[in-house]
């Protein structure tokens, strides 16, 4: 069973992001880029299965820029043994991926696809379910466990009000929740060997997919800023202005 | 042309969560239509025509859907669509954002997700990079499909008298099954809408201590959330996460307890009316947001707290 997973290049976690002062958009020159956290859970997921003989080949796909290689050998550093970028400088939105990645499954023939469920840039929490809905496979969203047998995948996943367990027969979507595992980090061996691993280059229109943005940002705007910064001394102090100056306790 | 709410329900009754979205769709200029899709769901679908603004439900109902799945909802919403309807709108829980991006894939039309703001029919602000920025972005598709952030828009109130339609039901997809639930039913106050919330982060140190945050919580008869780190330890279960990848929760106070305040811990709760903070470091980020600090050590000043409220 090949599994494929879409990996996707965002400004790392750590940091704290700044809005242009032409309110065009954050600042991204110089910033730390990494790999989308959900999606290292992603790979992690489709290498243990592959460890577990569930597996036999992971590829991982990113979308956009050339840098995006960078993604990509660190996913195959992780384990994946094969990478594609489809590279583009235009703007991608979450639906022209999802069409990408049909396209991509349309010649890969995986029987899983293993999402992130938030790119932590964009907030979007929207390309798994849209790719899911556009091949008509079923979805495992905000996945905590994933079970492969007899071409039926049995997902825990993390619902508002506590966990929820779906089958589903393969071909399927997964996207990956937090708890779900927690990711191995890559050895100085394996970024040696990622170098050497196949990394093909692709384009939307080799895969005859138009990525045209759907949505026109106006402006990006900084949140007002909050005042912080009060202290009390004691618990005494703390009840009183609960009580006399915020009002919200009785 | 009309707006459609997909409406989050236990069967028997509307989830909050609706309420706020119904709100949002009556920002967008046109009749409030709400399905609902369950199984024996009357008095949900009663419920929300007895919802202020509400002009009309559509009632459709299987036994498929007593566990609704993703494929299931979304084939039951797009069998109402064609022609008829400018906008789709959920709120942004689990459940939302499970369904919507299905509807929009299917429709060929962009997904707005967590919207804030509605500027105009076509032209909505979202949160991005943890709510570090605002977008506002215009859609150029001819149906706009929204998740709106609960936090951002008033629950509607009662006072509706809407007309209950039955339509039938789109056959099962059969894609999925849901095979188990595991659903805390609890006594308290929902964490999503409480007028009060008490996190408590890794400082917490085991799911036991979170007791002393159950005996603050019975005093001020609120909800109990917590940071990542507290529930990847397993302090507590994943449904009280709070921040940009958990809930995002806007209470009149925010109690946070041995929560450093990560910026995707922030990303959840900074929007609260008032926060607490209560942590041994004087140069924890939390202490930025907070209106009033704490600083100490937690086991001494939680039961300090609980015994002052009496
Ligand atoms: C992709 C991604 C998504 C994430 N999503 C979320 C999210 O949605 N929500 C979220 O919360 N985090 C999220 N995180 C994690 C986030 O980055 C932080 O790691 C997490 O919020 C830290 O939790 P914490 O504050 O409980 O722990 P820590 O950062 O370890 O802080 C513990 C605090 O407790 C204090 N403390 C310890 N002992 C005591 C004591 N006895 N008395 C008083 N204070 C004490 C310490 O001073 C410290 O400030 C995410 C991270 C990633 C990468
Ligand atoms: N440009 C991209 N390239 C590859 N994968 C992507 C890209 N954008 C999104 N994804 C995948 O879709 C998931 C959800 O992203 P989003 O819908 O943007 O929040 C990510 O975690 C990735 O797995």
């Amino acid at each position: 069973m090949k599994i494929l997973v879409p990996v996707k290049r965002v400004v790392d976690y750590n940091v704290k992001v700044r809005v242009k002062p032409d309110g065009s958009g954050v600042d991204t020159a110089n910033v730390k880029m990494s790999m989308n956290p959900f999606d290292e859970i992603a790979i992690e997921e489709a290498v243990r299965l592959k460890e577990k003989g569930i597996a036999t080949e992971v590829v991982a796909v990113s979308c956009g820029l050339a840098a995006c290689q960078e993604t990509l050998r660190t996913a195959l550093a992780l384990g994946a043994d094969r990478a594609i970028l489809v590279e583009t400088d235009v703007e991608l939105q979450p639906l022209a991926v999802a069409k990408l990645l049909r396209a991509v499954v349309g010649n890969e023939a995986p029987q899983l696809v293993i999402c992130g469920k938030q790119a932590i840039d964009d907030d979007a929490n929207q390309t798994g379910q849209m790719l899911a809905a556009l091949l008509d496979w079923p979805q495992a969203t905000f996945a905590s466990r994933v079970e492969i047998a007899g071409g039926v995948a049995t997902v825990k996943r993390e619902v508002d009000g506590g966990l929820e367990t779906i089958e589903m027969k393969l071909p399927a979507l997964v996207t990956t929740d937090l708890r779900l595992n927690e990711p191995r980090y890559a050895t100085l061996p394996n970024i040696m060997k990622a170098k050497k691993k196949p990394l093909d280059v692709t384009s939307p229109a080799t895969l005859g997919v138009d990525v045209a943005p759907r949505l026109a940002t106006l402006r990006v705007t900084e949140p007002a800023k909050r005042k912080g910064g009060g202290k009390v001394a004691d618990v005494k102090e703390l009840v009183a202005k609960l009580r006399g100056e915020a009002k919200v306790i009785a | 042309m009309a707006i459609l709410v997909i409406a989050e329900h236990d069967q028997q009754s509307l989830k909050a969560a609706t309420l706020h979205a119904i709100t949002a769709a009556g920002k967008l200029g046109g009749d409030v239509h709400v399905l609902v899709a369950g199984h024996d769901a009357r008095g949900a679908a009663d419920a929300a025509a007895k919802v202020a603004g509400v002009a009309s439900v559509l009632l459709a109902e299987a036994p498929y859907l007593a566990q609704p799945t993703a494929e299931n909802m979304a084939a039951n919403a797009l069998a109402l669509l064609p022609g008829a309807y400018t906008h789709v709108v959920a709120a942004a829980t689990g459940y939302g954002k499970n369904i919507l991006p299905r509807i929009a894939a299917r429709l060929d039309v962009a997904q707005i997700s967590e919207v804030i703001a509605i500027d105009a029919p076509d032209t909505f602000v979202r949160p991005i990079y943890a709510g570090n920025a605002f977008a506002t972005v215009q859609s150029k598709d001819p149906v706009k499909v929204l998740t709106v952030r609960t936090t951002a828009f008033d629950a509607a109130g009662a006072g509706g008298s809407a007309a209950v339609t039955v339509v039938p039901a789109a056959p099962d997809t059969g894609h999925a099954k849901v095979i188990a639930q595991e659903i805390v039913k609890s006594e308290r106050p929902e964490l999503t809408s409480a007028r009060i919330v008490i996190s408590g982060g890794r400082g917490l140190g085991s799911g036991e201590n979170f007791k002393m945050l159950e005996a603050l919580a019975d005093k001020l008869n609120a909800a109990i959330g917590a940071s990542r780190a507290a529930v990847d330890a397993g302090y507590v279960p994943n449904d009280y996460q709070v921040g940009q990848t958990g809930k995002i929760v806007a209470p009149d106070l925010y109690i946070a307890i041995g929560i450093s305040g990560a910026i995707q811990h922030l990303a959840g709760m900074k929007d609260s009316k008032f926060i607490v903070a209560i942590n041994k470091d004087p140069d924890a980020p939390i202490f930025q947001v907070a209106d009033y600090g704490l600083v100490g050590d937690l086991f001494e000043l939680v039961p300090q707290l609980t015994a002052e409220l009496g």
